[in-house]
């Protein structure tokens, strides 16, 4: 496994340049995500239009893979419903545990998180944003959601 | 450096032969030579502790002062020969002072339910400082939500250094504990704890020091320092993980209540009396982990057979040659520049999260701690997350301190 397997161009030019990062006011649902372990915190905000994710921003402080997977999430999130920002979710979640996960090439440049499943201790780094946003969803809502798959 | 390189190594203390002790230096680590830098968290084992719990289970394991039975016989006399070694070691006065346990945190917690809980008032004060480790700061919180006594928290000045005065000036009338840490785990900074403990005990302030960082990097004399207690685990000097040292002052130790119950503890039971056993037995309630206080033992000897004025020597010199090295890395910032520390640097990078200075290194071989360091308070103080830190023993070298400086600079080029 080499280095930049895990901090790809992509990684690095987001964590670099954070898309969509700050506050959101109003917004209709606001959630901290936090890591004990390592102390990496943001919180993720997010507006819907009917169901769908009309417009989302995060802010927060943590490691390149915990700010760049948050950047890449809002882009791609962003104009999705509910249910496919949920669905998204466990495919990223199976990128970044499951050796055999397939269709990599279906995700875009999300796709660049897989090097993380090769150093499991970072995989929590990359998940954050997304479980916070599931909460999020879930906060919106609660009737409307289907079930989340967290680790 | 030639001067720092020829002071720290005197003929007596030979690095190389040294590390050839440590079977696990020699390993490769994604295909680098393990460099080694988180001694803090906890440190390797020599052949001899490794060879003495090997040959205990092979060859003496029984349940201690149990049986008449060859085997448990040797067991207890492995056992508590290390408690022996113990006294010797930190100067106690008596096999009675010296409580076998898991560790610093269950040590410092046997304190504050055994001593502080039944003894606390409301309005009562636990002085602390702000560098201490969780382990110094939740049990004391414990102990005042069960009693209503408040926990002061002494503070640290922008060099993470505690001052005397500063902890001085808050020892009221109504403090009855002061708990500190002799060496700060996330910072290094050695504290002045023999002022502190004079001062304390002038006051009729029973006194906690905790040594978990200081027992690999000084000499410990508890006597000297004049302490009513100090904790300190066996794995950060060179032991097993899982055992643990109170030394309590045996006066204070007999009036205490045991804190946990069962076996081992008592002297005899029937459904309406116990009589708990004498020191130190009173504390180890339950079958305690004896190749655990075996290995222990041989880490003792192990550290009594160094030139262990040399090797101290030597880990002041690897401090000085990391702190001049990182130093010289432009948006490096060390965190922690007291005057007097013990061999660890923190240290975080503008630009390069922690934890992924820390994954970088890891490819290149080099293990240092990254994240708050159990001490979310410190990291407050210093408005940080988290911070790199890398930790000394006296099997490190200065060509591993070149590494981790390479290391760093590599990093920063990644995310440059």
């Amino acid at each position: 496994m080499e280095l930049n397997e895990l901090y790809r161009d992509v990684i690095l030019d987001h964590n670099r340049k954070p898309r969509n990062f700050g506050g959101l006011e109003p917004a209709d649902a606001s959630v901290e995500g936090f890591n004990p372990m390592c102390g990496d915190r943001l919180t993720v905000r997010l507006r819907l239009a009917d169901d769908t994710i009309s417009d989302i921003r995060f802010e927060g402080q943590g490691c390149a893979i915990s700010t760049a997977s948050a950047s890449l999430m809002t882009e791609a999130v962003k104009g999705k419903t509910r249910a496919e920002a949920l669905q998204l979710f466990d495919r990223v979640h199976q990128l970044l545990t499951d050796d055999a996960a397939t269709g990599a090439d279906e995700l875009g440049k999300l796709a660049a998180l897989s090097g993380v499943r090769e150093y499991p201790a970072r995989v929590k780094c990359a998940s954050l944003c997304w479980h916070t946003l599931a909460s999020a969803l879930r906060s919106a809502n609660p009737q409307a959601l289907p079930a989340v798959s967290t680790e | 450096m030639n001067n720092i390189a020829l002071a720290a190594r005197p003929a007596s203390f030979d690095v190389d032969a040294l590390r050839r002790q440590f079977p696990v230096l020699s390993r490769l680590v994604r295909g680098k030579p393990l460099v080694y830098l988180d001694n803090a968290a906890s440190a390797q084992r020599p052949n001899a502790v490794i060879d003495a719990v090997n040959d205990y289970e092979r060859h003496h394991h029984a349940n201690i002062h149990r049986g008449v039975h060859t085997l448990s016989q040797e067991a207890t006399a492995l056992y508590e020969s290390a408690r022996d070694k113990m006294v010797d070691f930190i100067h106690a006065r008596s096999r009675n002072e010296i409580i076998f346990v898991r560790g610093t945190t269950e040590a410092i917690n046997l304190v504050a339910q055994s001593y502080a809980r039944p003894l606390l008032q409301p309005g009562d004060e636990i002085l602390i400082t702000h560098l201490e480790h969780h382990a110094n700061i939740v049990p004391w919180q414990m102990v005042c939500e069960q009693t209503g006594a408040t926990l002061v928290v002494a503070p640290i000045d922008a060099r993470g250094e505690v001052h005397f005065d500063a902890v001085a000036a808050l020892m009221s009338p109504r403090t009855r504990l002061l708990a500190c840490a002799h060496v700060s785990n996330a910072l290094g900074t050695v504290l002045p704890v023999r002022r502190l403990i004079a001062a304390a005990r002038a006051r009729g302030i029973v006194t906690l020091i905790d040594g978990a960082q200081a027992v690999s990097h000084m000499d410990v004399d508890v006597q000297a320092l004049d302490c009513d207690f100090y904790a300190f685990s066996g794995h950060k000097m060179y032991g097993p993980t899982g055992v643990g040292v109170l030394y309590g002052r045996e006066q204070l130790l007999e009036r205490m209540p045991p804190w946990q119950s069962g076996g081992e503890m008592i002297l005899s039971v029937t459904f309406a009396k116990t009589t708990y056993n004498g020191l130190p037995n009173k504390f180890e309630a339950g079958t305690p982990n004896i190749s655990g206080v075996v290995g222990l033992g041989a880490a003792l000897d192990f550290l009594q057979g160094l030139d262990r004025e040399a090797a101290h020597a030597h880990e002041t010199a690897l401090l000085e040659r990391a702190s001049a090295a990182l130093s010289r890395i432009p948006e490096l910032r060390i965190v922690g520049t007291a005057p007097d520390k013990a061999s660890l640097v923190s240290f975080v990078v503008a630009g390069v999260h922690p934890h992924d200075l820390g994954t970088i290194l890891d490819e290149d071989g080099i293990a240092i701690r990254t994240g708050h360091h159990c001490a979310m308070p410190v990291m407050e103080f210093f408005a940080l997350p988290a911070t790199a830190r890398a930790s000394f023993a006296f099997y490190n070298t200065f060509e591993e301190i070149d590494r981790l400086a390479a290391g760093v600079e590599r990093a920063r080029k990644i995310f440059a």
